[in-house]
C-alpha cells in the first residue's frame, strides 16, 4: 500500500498543537503548544505524571479528539502528509486503520464483550482492505500468530472474557496492526497488566515496530518501560513538552528540573535497603488554573520570581548542536559539562 | 451442566425421597380436600388449598433434589411451564374443543353461573350468561398476551433505539429526548390511558399503541444509561479508530451490549402491561364485551355477582395472577443473568 511513501518525509508532524476543553468549571488547556515529528521506524516515548496531557495528546494526534462544541483544536497534525484536523470526519475515517492505529490502556474495556475475537479482527480487514469473509479470516489468524498467540484458530472463536489480560492486549495489538498502520500510538499499553506480562507486551510492540518499520509513540508514566525501548523521549508537564531528546541523553543528563526529579524518583533495584524513595513535592497542577509562568515553578526547588512570571520556551539547553531541547530558564547543567 | 457430574448426591437420598413423596401426597390430598369439601366457608377452603400447595411444593422440591443431586428452583420451572402452556393453549384456542366464549345466543341451554367442576363440560364453570369460563379465560389470554406483547415490542424497539441514539450523541439530542421522557413519566399512567381511550376506539391495535406509550420512557432511560456506560469503554473508541462509522458503532458495538438489560426489562414490563390492560378492560375502557379479556371478566363480578358466585372473579383473577407472577419471575431471572454490571464482562 505504501508506494507513495517517501523516505525523507516524516510520518508524523505535529506543529503548535493546542487542545482546549471548555468545561463547566473553566477552560482546560490539556495540550498547550506541542510540536513533534516522527520518522518511519522511529519510536518516541511520551512520559509524564497522570493528568499531564499525554493521553489527550495521543488522541488529538489520531483525530479522535477533534473540534466540536466543547473542544477546540488548533495547530496541525500531519500523518503521512494528510492534515488530520483539516479533513472531514469521513476522510479521517479512511485514514484510521491504514495510516494510524492505537492500542489502548485497558484490554478489559478495549474489546467488546459480546463480540468474538474473529469479529474484532475481520471487521477492519473487510472494511479497509476489502477482503472477503474467508480471506479476512485467514489474515486474522495470521495476525494472531504474529502477536504470538498460541492456538490462534481456537482463539478466533472465543470471546474476550475467555482470554487472559495479556492475551487480550495481544488481540488489541493485532487489531491495531490489521491494516498495516504507518503510525502506531500505544497509550499506556501495559498499565492494566501484570509486571511479567508488561515486559512481554512491550517487547512485542518493539519487535513489531522494527519489523514493520512503523513509527511508534509509546505513552507511559513508567519510565522503565520507555528507557530501553524508545529512540527519543518527550517529557510532558502541564500540557507542554518540557524536555525532549534522544532517550539515552535525557536519561543520562536531564536538563529540566521536572525531568530530573521524575528520573530520580524511579526506585533502583541496586539501591541499599530502606533507601528513602524520592518523591516530587506537591501535586500535579490543576489544569483549569495553570500558573502564568512555568507550570512546574510551584514545585521546583530552583524556581525564582522569573519562573513564576515568564513562561520558558523550548530551546537547546545542553549540548549545542544536538536535538536536546528543554523549557526552563535555569536548566540543570549536564554533569560532564563545565560551568561557564 | 458440570454441577450434575460432581456426583454430590445428598447423603440422605432415600430418606429425602420418602419424606418428599409423603409431603407431596399429603399436600395434594389436603388441597383436593380443601377444594371439594362442603363443610367449610370459602376462606377456610382457600387456606386449606394454599397449605396443601405449599406442602406439595416442599415435597416435590425434596424429591427433585434427591433425584438430581442439586437444588432446583421449582417455582421457576412451574412458572415457565405455566407460561408455555398458556401461550400454546391461547394460540390454539380456536381449534380446541372448548365451550362457547362470546356468543350468548348459543348458550341459552347451558347452565348459568355454574361453579367449577373439573370433570364436566365446563371445568372452570360458566358465567352468568352460561359462557364457558375456561374458554373465555383462554380467549382472554389471547387478547391480553397479544396486546402486551405488541406493546412491549413497540416500546422496546422505539424506546430502545431512541435511548441508544440519545446516549451516544448526548448534547442536543439527549436534552430533547430527556424533556420528552420526563414529560411522559410525569403523567400518571392510568390517567394517560383513560385520556387516550376517549380518543381512540378500543381495538387491539390501539390498545397496544396506547400501552406502548407507557413503556417507551423507561426503555429510553434504560437504553440511554446503558449506552452511556458502554460508549465510554475503549472498545467504542477502538472501533472508531478502525474506521467504523457512527451508525456502525451504534449498531454493531453498542446495541448488542445494551440489548441484554433492555430485553430483561421488557420481560418484566410484560407483566405490568398485562395488569394495565386488565385495569382498562375492568373499567370498561379496553376490549368490550362480549369479547373476553381477563379484565372485563373480572368486571362481571360487580354488582353482587362475586358474593354469590365467587368463581366468576376467581377464575380470571387466578389466570391474571399466575401469568403476571410468572412473567415477573422470568424477568427477574433474566435480569440476574444478563445484568452486565454484575457479570463484570
Amino acid at each position: 500500500m505504501g508506494h507513495e511513501e517517501c523516505q525523507a518525509v516524516n510520518i508524523l508532524e505535529v506543529n503548535d498543537l493546542h487542545t482546549v476543553f471548555t468545561t463547566p468549571r473553566g477552560v482546560m488547556r490539556a495540550v498547550d503548544g506541542v510540536a513533534l515529528s516522527l520518522r518511519a521506524g522511529e519510536t518516541l516515548g511520551i512520559v509524564g505524571e497522570s493528568g499531564s496531557g499525554k493521553s489527550v495528546l495521543g488522541r488529538t494526534i489520531t483525530g479522535l479528539i477533534a473540534d466540536n462544541a466543547t473542544t477546540s483544536v488548533s495547530g496541525s497534525v500531519r500523518i503521512g502528509g494528510h492534515d488530520i484536523h483539516a479533513l472531514t470526519q469521513k476522510a479521517r475515517r479512511r485514514l484510521w486503520g491504514p495510516e494510524v492505529a492505537m492500542v489502548f490502556q485497558d484490554p478489559m474495556t478495549s474489546l467488546n464483550p459480546v463480540k468474538r475475537v474473529s469479529t474484532h479482527l475481520t471487521e477492519a480487514l473487510r472494511l479497509h482492505l476489502g477482503l472477503g469473509r474467508k480471506d479476512a479470516y485467514e489474515r486474522a489468524i495470521d495476525l494472531l500468530r504474529q502477536v504470538f498467540i498460541p492456538d490462534p484458530t481456537r482463539r478466533m472463536t472465543q470471546y474476550p472474557h475467555e482470554l487472559s489480560g495479556g492475551m487480550r492486549q495481544r488481540v488489541v495489538i493485532a487489531m491495531a496492526l490489521a491494516c498495516d498502520p504507518k503510525l502506531l500510538i500505544a497509550d499506556e499499553p501495559t498499565t492494566a497488566l501484570d509486571v511479567t506480562v508488561q515486559r512481554q507486551i512491550l517487547d512485542l510492540l518493539a519487535a513489531l515496530a522494527s519489523e514493520r518499520n512503523m513509527a511508534t509513540i509509546l505513552i507511559s508514566h513508567d519510565l522503565g518501560a520507555v528507557e530501553g525501548r524508545t529512540d527519543r523521549v518527550a517529557v510532558m508537564y502541564g500540557g507542554r513538552i518540557v524536555e525532549t531528546s534522544d532517550t539515552a541523553r535525557v536519561f543520562a543528563n536531564p536538563v529540566h528540573p521536572y525531568a530530573e526529579a521524575l528520573l530520580a524518583s524511579i526506585p533502583r533495584i541496586g539501591d541499599a535497603p530502606h533507601t528513602v524513595l524520592r518523591a516530587i513535592e506537591g501535586a500535579p497542577p490543576n489544569m483549569l488554573t495553570l500558573p502564568t509562568g512555568c507550570s512546574f515553578a510551584p514545585r521546583c526547588r530552583f524556581a525564582t520570581d522569573r519562573c513564576h512570571e515568564e513562561q520558558p520556551e523550548l530551546r537547546e539547553l545542553a549540548d549545542k548542536g544536538t536535538t536536546h531541547v528543554g523549557a526552563c530558564h535555569f536548566p540543570l547543567l549536564p554533569v560532564h559539562q563545565e560551568v561557564s | 451442566m458440570p454441577s450434575e457430574k460432581r456426583g454430590t448426591r445428598t447423603p440422605h437420598r432415600t430418606r429425602d425421597l420418602v419424606i418428599g413423596a409423603v409431603l407431596a401426597t399429603a399436600g395434594l390430598g389436603l388441597a383436593v380436600f380443601g377444594w371439594s369439601t362442603s363443610l367449610l366457608v370459602l376462606a377456610g377452603k382457600a387456606a386449606l388449598v394454599l397449605a396443601g400447595l405449599v406442602l406439595v411444593h416442599q415435597g416435590v422440591s425434596r424429591v427433585l433434589q434427591a433425584l438430581r443431586g442439586r437444588r432446583t428452583d421449582l417455582i421457576f420451572i412451574v412458572s415457565v411451564v405455566w407460561l408455555v402452556g398458556l401461550i400454546l393453549l391461547a394460540l390454539l384456542a380456536p381449534l380446541l374443543p372448548l365451550g362457547e366464549h362470546s356468543d350468548v345466543a348459543t348458550t341459552l341451554l347451558e347452565p348459568a353461573n355454574m361453579a367449577p367442576r373439573l370433570l364436566t363440560d365446563h371445568p372452570l364453570g360458566t358465567s352468568s350468561q352460561g359462557l364457558d369460563l375456561l374458554s373465555r379465560s383462554l380467549h382472554g389470554a389471547r387478547t391480553s398476551l397479544m396486546i402486551s406483547l405488541m406493546a412491549v415490542t413497540i416500546g422496546t424497539l422505539v424506546g430502545g433505539s431512541i435511548g441508544v441514539v440519545a446516549g451516544y450523541f448526548r448534547h442536543g439530542v439527549d436534552s430533547v429526548v430527556g424533556v420528552f421522557t420526563n414529560a411522559l413519566l410525569a403523567v400518571p399512567p392510568l390517567i394517560l390511558l383513560i385520556a387516550l381511550s376517549t380518543v381512540l376506539d378500543p381495538s387491539l391495535r390501539n390498545m397496544a399503541l396506547a400501552l406502548s406509550l407507557l413503556t417507551i420512557p423507561s426503555m429510553v432511560r434504560l437504553a440511554r444509561a446503558n449506552t452511556i456506560a458502554f460508549a465510554q469503554r475503549e472498545f467504542v473508541m477502538a472501533a472508531r479508530l478502525m474506521g467504523a462509522s457512527r451508525f456502525r458503532v451504534m449498531l454493531r458495538e453498542l446495541v448488542p451490549n445494551v440489548i441484554l438489560p433492555v430485553v430483561s426489562m421488557a420481560i418484566v414490563m410484560i407483566s405490568a402491561l398485562i395488569v394495565a390492560e386488565a385495569s382498562l378492560s375492568f373499567l370498561g375502557l379496553g376490549i368490550q364485551q362480549p369479547d373476553p379479556t381477563w379484565g372485563n371478566m373480572i368486571a362481571e363480578g360487580e354488582g353482587g355477582a362475586m358474593e354469590d358466585y365467587p368463581h366468576i372473579v376467581l377464575v380470571p383473577g387466578a389466570f391474571l395472577f399466575l401469568t403476571v407472577f410468572s412473567f415477573n419471575l422470568l424477568g427477574e431471572k433474566a435480569q440476574k443473568r444478563w445484568d452486565t454490571r454484575s457479570a463484570k464482562l
